[in-house]
């Protein structure tokens, strides 16, 4: 039974294809698949699109209008001026002034704080499970709630702070009281992304680092911050976005008052309290144009690899 | 229990490339046939054609009588074993192995008993109501094996099935596999890049070549007879020495002496595919380790070439010694022994100095750094056409 | 708005794993041994728990107190009054909101589920043209201000009827929802070996058994995961909430409690605020202790390449 099949070429030194999978195939199992992929994600491509993308196109279109409803016939094309209105106003500087304070502060200390929590959760042997399941419970809080539980631990008469000092009454102590309660509410969030960046910093680092001599110090920011860099920018871009957009807690700290109002509070505030959909929209796209340059600056200056974030596939 | 017939079976690529090229195959039922070669070859993409894992570009493959290219893999009545087992991590011992026997609706008291029986041929039975996870290495093995052995299906599949495990462990599951084979007699087709494997195992052994089967015999046809130089230096370990030599008439010229070649390898390169010719050719010449020898130790040196060169270094391995010569001149046949290497994966030797593997008797005195006296056996010398790499002269089968 | 998760790529599942086991996986002698750097970490610990339940216990001490004590400045109540809480459950300024709230967070979870889950399946095994769009899509979603739909969203609402309606929150809640979610699952998609799909077919399966007798069981956990993180995004929105809703017919507590002051202006409704507060937190924090390590798992998926 001994067969020697007659297969083509068998010259050594011929080219012969090679046999390495390439990434399209015209087979009709490939192509069942192909079919099955878009009929399984069109659902959720055409919902995401039509809440969102077709809000956005109609949003850059209204802020081209005049268009208030407390005057609706008024109404028409009126180009680029509802931005000119917004761009003069000052107003509008003193929230791009505090949003951009309220972020830069918050974030930076949420990195600072998240760290040290990640390295507490990184090397806690005792209460490991307890600490990871704390750190959630803000995560898992309503923001108004922990935006009124931060009021009221400062307010004069429900508070703990002694007399009757009032944080909210004035401008530092707003802004104070706010970024408090933003880095309590998403510092765990921090923390958790920066935890995960820490377990991918091999072992062996440390342990060559500390036979060569460096102190835990020099451990840190020698060996485990460089080496967590992208979890770091990960995080801090997410954050970053998140923080810009804030809303909530000003609402109900402060609701806009001594000089905090951010972009969305002034957003929200032209197009519901006022209905002044023109207006309003434009903030709300030049929100949206700021947010995306944040993003950009993180992507192209820091090289903040989303690839990291988005998997290479 | 089925055969397995394949004719023309290709899989192309919508770019054009072909992962398998044309395979002829008639597997006999109940035999034991592995595919083996390189990785790359393409002998998973056609082990995954047969299951129905991947679609046929061209050709007919049968599974007893009935053309199977367009059916389910579930249709197809084979059971496969996954080079990480792919067993169901939800399941325990005794679900894994009954899933196909309740996807077939089998009544729970045959499930039972097939489960159980099959279990205790694997030895599983004590930990039947385990999950995967906390099983072995090999655990894990013969579950995946037992979740083929219930079903009693037209044929095993294997995907190199041995290579997640320690070297001990594999030696031990080959074994078992063979007794587990030979016990059903079930159809088997067997995928690995480990030729001990295949050697060990099979009633015959496909070698591929970038998707063309280029030698499909039993692992001792395939020894001692390789059809081409890509099966001879893909087969055995060490591999075959391929050396280039200049044949006039019968007199073979290699870089290390000249010989005449004996009349029974005369006669078969006369009547071989290359056929005699008259004057000088170039030649590869392939000689295993095992056909030399310290000619101080051979009693009859009359046929074969005894020749002195210096011994670069020497394993000495108890049983056997393994004596490294250096010679010059191996780059006449450079490029094909290049093209050769990447086929194989292997590191290509650099510089114009090559080296000879040879296995010596134990008891040989030869010395690291100085000459020695060698034999080699003359009858069982391979030739090889350069250009084509075919076999010249096929030595017969001892 | 807070807790957007981050895409997706290997870890998945495995994220949860890690941050498990990644830490000291074997006993470190020289420091269980040190008892200065051991007492550090303890401490550590200690101000972290601190840290997330202070504002909740004092909370939770408002919510408890009575109108003549809740000014005292103390932690620990005096006098323990579960008025606040029979206040709010009989003043139909909360019940409304809070079936509200319960019924679209709800609602949102399942549909964004159900809905992410093909996606996600189709993004973590098949390939089709557009996958790497919609994954940047959903990202792109996810980070967008919410701020900047409030405005044409408010107009066709109004004119479609569905401003303060269910479906008129649902809606946008499910924009958001959904990318959160297909990250999510596909991180945990991608966990499951390719293999087991194929072995099920070899076994004997057709495609949908083999979904749902191998595939399913095995992305359940990963399922449930995303179900708890897109429910704690819905249940938390407030922007959407007070923009799209004017009565209690649609008004979610976030919403509701944010008026609650405004509109009661001669009792001071800090007690009630608090125990509304306590009310729609101890689900979302029972649900997070128990859940933990998948919580975890979910919200770092893919975040780092592990």
């Amino acid at each position: 039974m001994t067969t020697t099949t007659d297969a083509g070429s068998r010259r050594i030194g011929a080219p012969e294809p090679s046999g390495r999978k390439p990434a399209k195939r015209s087979t009709d199992r490939a192509q069942a698949e192909r079919r099955l992929g878009i009929k399984l994600a069109a659902p959720a491509a055409i919902l995401m699109l039509a809440v969102t993308a077709f809000p956005i196109l109609y949003a850059i279109w209204l802020s081209l209008q005049r268009y208030d409803l407390r005057n609706p016939d008024d109404k028409g094309f009126v180009g680029l001026s509802n931005y000119l209105l917004v761009l003069g106003d000052g107003t509008w500087w003193t929230a791009v002034g505090s949003t951009t304070l309220i972020t830069v502060v918050s974030v930076f200390l949420e990195l600072v704080i998240g760290l040290a929590f990640a390295l507490v959760m990184h090397r806690a042997i005792f209460g490991r499970r307890t600490v990871r399941t704390a750190i959630l419970v803000p995560y898992g809080i309503i923001t108004v709630i922990s935006a009124f539980a931060f009021a009221f631990a400062v307010a004069p008469d429900t508070g703990f702070l002694p007399g009757s000092v009032d944080p909210l009454s004035s401008t530092g102590g707003s802004f104070a009281t706010i970024i408090l309660t933003e880095v309590w509410k998403t510092t765990p969030f921090m923390s958790l992304l920066l935890l995960a960046g820490l377990a991918t910093v091999p072992e062996e680092l440390q342990e060559a680092a500390k036979v060569d001599g460096a102190t835990a110090w020099q451990r840190l920011w020698k060996i485990t911050l460089p080496n967590m860099k992208g979890a770091i920018m990960v995080a801090l871009l997410f954050r970053a976005l998140d923080a810009f957009r804030i809303f909530d807690t000003v609402y109900v700290q402060t609701a806009g008052a001594l000089n905090t109002q951010t972009i969305s509070g002034l957003g929200y505030n032209a197009l519901v309290s006022r209905v002044n959909l023109g207006l309003g929209s434009a903030i709300s796209i030049l929100l949206f144009l700021m947010i995306i340059a944040i993003a950009f600056v993180f992507v192209k200056l820091f090289k903040t690899n989303l690839g990291t974030v988005k998997g290479g596939d | 229990m089925s055969s397995i017939t394949m004719r023309g079976i290709t899989k192309r690529y919508a770019d054009g490339t072909e992962a398998v090229s044309n395979v002829d195959m008639d597997i006999a039922d109940g035999e034991f046939v592995i595919l083996v070669g390189p990785s790359g070859c393409g002998k998973s993409t056609l082990l995954r054609m047969i299951v129905g894992l991947e679609d046929i570009s061209e050709g007919e493959m049968k599974i007893g009588d009935e053309v199977v290219n367009d059916r389910a893999p579930k249709d197809r009545d084979l059971a496969m074993v996954f080079q990480n087992y792919a067993l169901y991590p939800h399941l325990s011992v005794r679900e894994n192995m009954a899933f196909p026997l309740r996807l077939a609706k089998v009544p729970d008291a045959e499930v039972t008993s097939r489960v159980e029986e099959a279990a205790k041929v694997l030895e599983l039975t004590e930990n039947l109501d385990r999950k995967p996870a906390n099983l072995s290495g090999g655990q894990r093995q013969r579950v995946a094996m037992g979740r083929a052995i219930v079903r009693d299906p037209k044929a095993f599949l294997f995907d190199e099935p041995l290579s997640n495990l320690d070297a001990n462990l594999r030696v031990q599951m080959r074994t078992e596999i063979a007794r587990i084979q030979k016990k059903y007699g079930t159809t088997t087709v067997y995928v690995t890049h480990d030729q001990t494997e295949a050697m060990t195992l099979a009633d015959r052994v496909a070698v591929l070549r970038k998707g063309v089967v280029q030698q499909v015999d039993s692992p001792r046809n395939l020894y001692n007879s390789p059809a081409n130089l890509f099966v001879a230096g893909f087969i055995g370990s060490p591999s075959m020495n391929l050396v280039p030599g200049r044949l006039s008439g019968s007199r073979l010229e290699l870089p290390f002496g000249t010989m005449d070649l004996p009349d029974e390898v005369a006669q078969r390169l006369a009547g071989g595919s290359g056929g005699a010719q008259a004057g000088e050719r170039q030649v590869i010449v392939g000689i295993r380790p095992e056909h030399f020898e310290d000619a101080s130790l051979v009693g009859d040196t009359s046929h074969g070439m005894t020749f002195t060169n210096r011994v670069d270094s020497i394993e000495w391995l108890g049983s056997e010694l393994y004596a490294y010569l250096p010679y010059t001149g191996a780059e006449a046949i450079a490029q094909q022994l290049g093209q050769l290497a990447g086929d194989l994966d292997m590191e290509q030797s650099s510089g114009d100095e090559s080296q000879l593997v040879t296995r010596l008797d134990a008891a040989s005195r030869v010395e690291e750094g100085k000459q020695a006296e060698l034999w080699l056996d003359a009858r069982r010398i391979h030739l090889f056409d350069p250009e084509t790499g075919e076999a010249l002269a096929r030595p017969p089968v001892v | 708005m807070t807790a957007t998760t981050l895409g997706a790529e290997q870890v998945g599942a495995g994220g949860g794993r890690n941050l498990e086991a990644g830490g000291p996986r074997k006993p470190r002698g020289n420091r269980a041994t040190e008892p200065g750097r051991s007492l550090g970490w303890k401490l550590g610990v200690v101000a972290i728990v601190a840290y997330a339940m202070f504002p909740v216990l004092w909370i939770l001490s408002l919510s408890l107190k009575s109108d003549a004590t809740i000014a005292d400045g103390k932690l620990i109540p005096r006098e323990i009054t579960g008025q606040n809480y029979r206040d709010i459950f009989t003043s139909g300024e909360f019940v409304r909101p809070l079936i509200n709230s319960i019924g679209i967070s709800l609602i949102t979870t399942l549909i964004a589920v159900v809905i992410a889950a093909f996606a996600a399946y189709a993004i973590a095994r098949l390939d089709f043209p557009g996958k790497g769009l919609l994954l940047s899509g959903a990202l792109a979603i996810a980070m967008f201000p919410p701020v900047s739909i409030i405005g044409p969203l408010f107009d066709m609402w109004r004119v479609t009827g569905l401003y303060d309606t269910w479906p008129g929150l649902i809606l946008p809640y499910l924009t958001f929802a959904l990318p959160l979610a297909i990250w999510t699952l596909a991180a945990f998609f991608r966990e499951i070996p390719f293999d087991l799909e194929q072995a099920a077919q070899v076994d004997g399966a057709t495609p949908y058994q083999a979904f749902r007798k191998v595939i399913l069981p095995l992305a359940l956990p990963g399922v449930f995961t995303s179900a708890i993180i897109v429910f704690i995004f819905c249940w938390n929105d407030f922007l959407f909430s007070i923009s799209l809703t004017s009565t209690q017919n649609a008004r979610t507590v976030p919403a509701a409690t944010a008026f609650f002051t405004a509109s009661s202006n001669f009792v001071n409704p800090t007690g009630q605020i608090a125990a509304a507060a306590i009310v729609v937190t101890v689900p979302i924090i029972i649900m997070v202790l128990v859940f933990q390590r998948r919580i975890v798992a979910g919200l770092t998926a893919g975040a780092v390449k592990g």
